[in-house]
């Protein structure tokens, strides 16, 4: 049953989007995110629209995902507009009580949703386009330059590397020890939270146990092969940016461009 | 021939335990060849394995691989690329999340360049079979499967020596077969030197020596066949024979009248039917 479980939320695929350098997709998203913070009125937002949608479009991955992405922090969302209709001062659409909603709340509500579903949508997409280990190796490689100031880049690369690698094999694990517990009597499927929490204790209690096992056997097996941190280790597939690419940034470019243009012509809403 | 292994009088306690695991075991071992080492728990196997690429050293006697005192910490590396260690468990020695990724993984920590690197893991891959599955997950893989591309990660980094720790313990009749034979082959085709830790008695008749160890010494360095022949020797430290050995053991202390160095199912099969047809002829 736990085995369904899918690894992060990536859809194999060929579009020119999947096909793009993983770093420069990163770097895009970055874009992409300050180009949501810097529009200040309707007019940038709408541009950072229409470029999440056509990224959609030309990924071939449907628009209901991003409702499915959004559902978690549905709460936030509402929560962070209903606080901006009810704070911001100006012409009141009605009064209750202490609470006066007005226009221009309303209106900055509006801006904010748009821009947190952009957000999600814009982030979800690289997620949804790139699989964890090219993520992984994106991340690596665009941080090279900080093992200079001592970040432990490699190291954190690595270990999300063995992360992903191992989730399938304790999810396995975990299903087997279910079921030796089940078979021992233990109940799982009834009783309150707090009983059915405790009944979590002793599954959890081998799965550390043989986790930690695991990986003492996996350090040595590292070792044996030579492992030794990241100096001097090359890498079999070589990252390299295509024409592609660097059209795709400009793209990118060319909407941070906009967005600033437009806070410069229409007026800002804050 | 050249010796790859040239252990001496090695000596080696884990700490906290007042009795040595190995005390003072000698074995030299020649290039090319496939040596088994047999030995109930406890013997000193798994211990004397893991001194063959520094895993653990020694604190008495000395050994050498490949030309390399295993003392010598400046040539770890060196030492670690000519003796290639396969373990147990399958699950836990596979870094990657993709099989060439995983094969690839000690050539990049050697440095080596990418061209190359590609084409050795494509190589290795080759010659465990698992060519066709290089871009699957690992755990998408049979336990099988699983320990062929670890075997594939360490031969892809060219060792003199490939030393494997009870690499069937784990896994069923049909992924043992496939192991066992992908071994085999390495050492017959490629001429790699090998060194398999097993408790399967059918796997030690198919290699050209056999080492017995008891109680961290070394009882028994000889062909399969003597070793085998030695019956009770073997039960008496807490060892089986292979089945076709077994029969003829206790075909003979019945009194029938077989040869002593029957190790395989064909050998045994050959000898019983020759026996019947003789016994035949003198009824006739």
């Amino acid at each position: 049953m736990l085995k369904d479980i899918t690894i992060g939320q990536y859809f194999p695929g060929e579009s020119a989007i999947h096909r793009l350098d993983p770093r420069m997709k990163l770097i895009m998203t970055t874009i992409y995110i300050v180009a949501l913070f810097v529009a200040n009125n309707v007019g940038g937002l709408l541009v950072c629209v229409a470029i999440g949608l056509a990224g959609y479009l030309i990924s071939g991955i449907s628009l209901s995902m991003v409702k499915k992405s959004l559902k978690p922090i549905m709460p936030i969302i509402i929560f962070t507009a209903v606080l901006n209709m009810i704070f911001v001062d100006g012409k009141p659409i009605f009064e209750f009580w202490i609470i006066k909603a007005t226009y221009e709340g309303l209106q900055l509500a509006v801006l904010m949703v748009i821009r947190i579903v952009c957000l999600i949508a814009g982030s979800s997409l690289l997620t949804y386009t790139t699989s964890p280990i090219a993520l992984t190796d994106a991340v690596e490689r665009l941080f090279d330059p900080l093992k200079k100031f001592n970040m432990p880049v490699h190291e954190l690369a690595m270990m999300m590397t063995i992360a992903l690698r191992f989730i399938p094999t304790l999810i396995e694990e975990t299903d087997k020890i279910m079921s030796a517990q089940k078979a021992r009597g233990a109940d799982m499927e009834s009783g309150t939270i707090i009983d059915r929490a405790r009944a979590l204790i002793p599954i959890l209690i081998p799965l550390f146990v043989s986790s930690f096992r695991r990986a003492d056997e996996l350090a040595l097996a590292m070792e044996c092969r030579c492992y030794h941190g990241g100096e001097g280790r090359t890498r079999m597939k070589q990252l390299k940016y295509t024409g592609n690419d660097f059209v795709a940034l400009a793209v990118l470019v060319m909407v941070l461009a906009l967005v600033i243009a437009m806070n410069l012509i229409l007026p800002s809403m804050y | 021939m050249e010796n790859i292994i040239n252990a001496q009088q090695l000596v080696f306690a884990y700490s906290g335990e007042k009795e040595a695991a190995l005390k003072g075991v000698s074995v030299s071992v020649s290039k090319g060849e496939m040596v088994a080492v047999l030995g109930h728990n406890g013997s000193g196997k798994s211990t004397f394995a893991k001194h063959l690429n520094a895993i653990l050293l020694p604190s008495g006697g000395v050994c050498y691989v490949g030309g390399i005192n295993t003392a010598d910490e400046d040539k770890l590396l060196d030492l670690r690329r000519t003796a290639g260690m396969v373990f147990q468990n399958p699950d836990n020695q596979i870094v990657a999340t993709i099989v060439e990724e995983d094969v690839a993984f000690g050539l990049e920590n050697l440095g080596i360049p990418p061209e190359e690197i590609r084409e050795r893991v494509d190589s290795a891959l080759k010659d465990v079979g698992m060519y066709k599955f290089r871009l699957h997950a690992p755990h998408q893989l049979s336990g099988g499967q699983k320990q062929r591309i670890a075997i594939a990660g360490i031969i892809a980094m060219r060792p003199q020596l490939i030393i494997l720790d009870e690499p069937t313990a784990m896994l069923d009749p049909r992924g043992r077969a496939e192991v066992i034979e992908t071994i085999t082959r390495l050492n017959r085709e490629l001429g790699m030197t090998v060194i398999l830790i097993t408790h399967y008695m059918d796997e030690a008749a198919a290699c050209d020596r056999i080492i017995v160890m008891d109680d961290g010494r070394l009882l028994i360095d000889d062909t399969p066949k003597k070793v085998f022949s030695n019956v009770a020797l073997l039960k008496r430290v807490g060892l089986d024979v292979p089945q076709a050995t077994e029969i003829v053991y206790e075909l003979k202390k019945c009194g029938i009248d077989l040869p002593d160095d029957i190790i395989t199912d064909e050998e045994c099969v050959e000898a019983l039917a020759s026996l019947l047809s003789k016994k035949g002829e003198v009824q006739a």
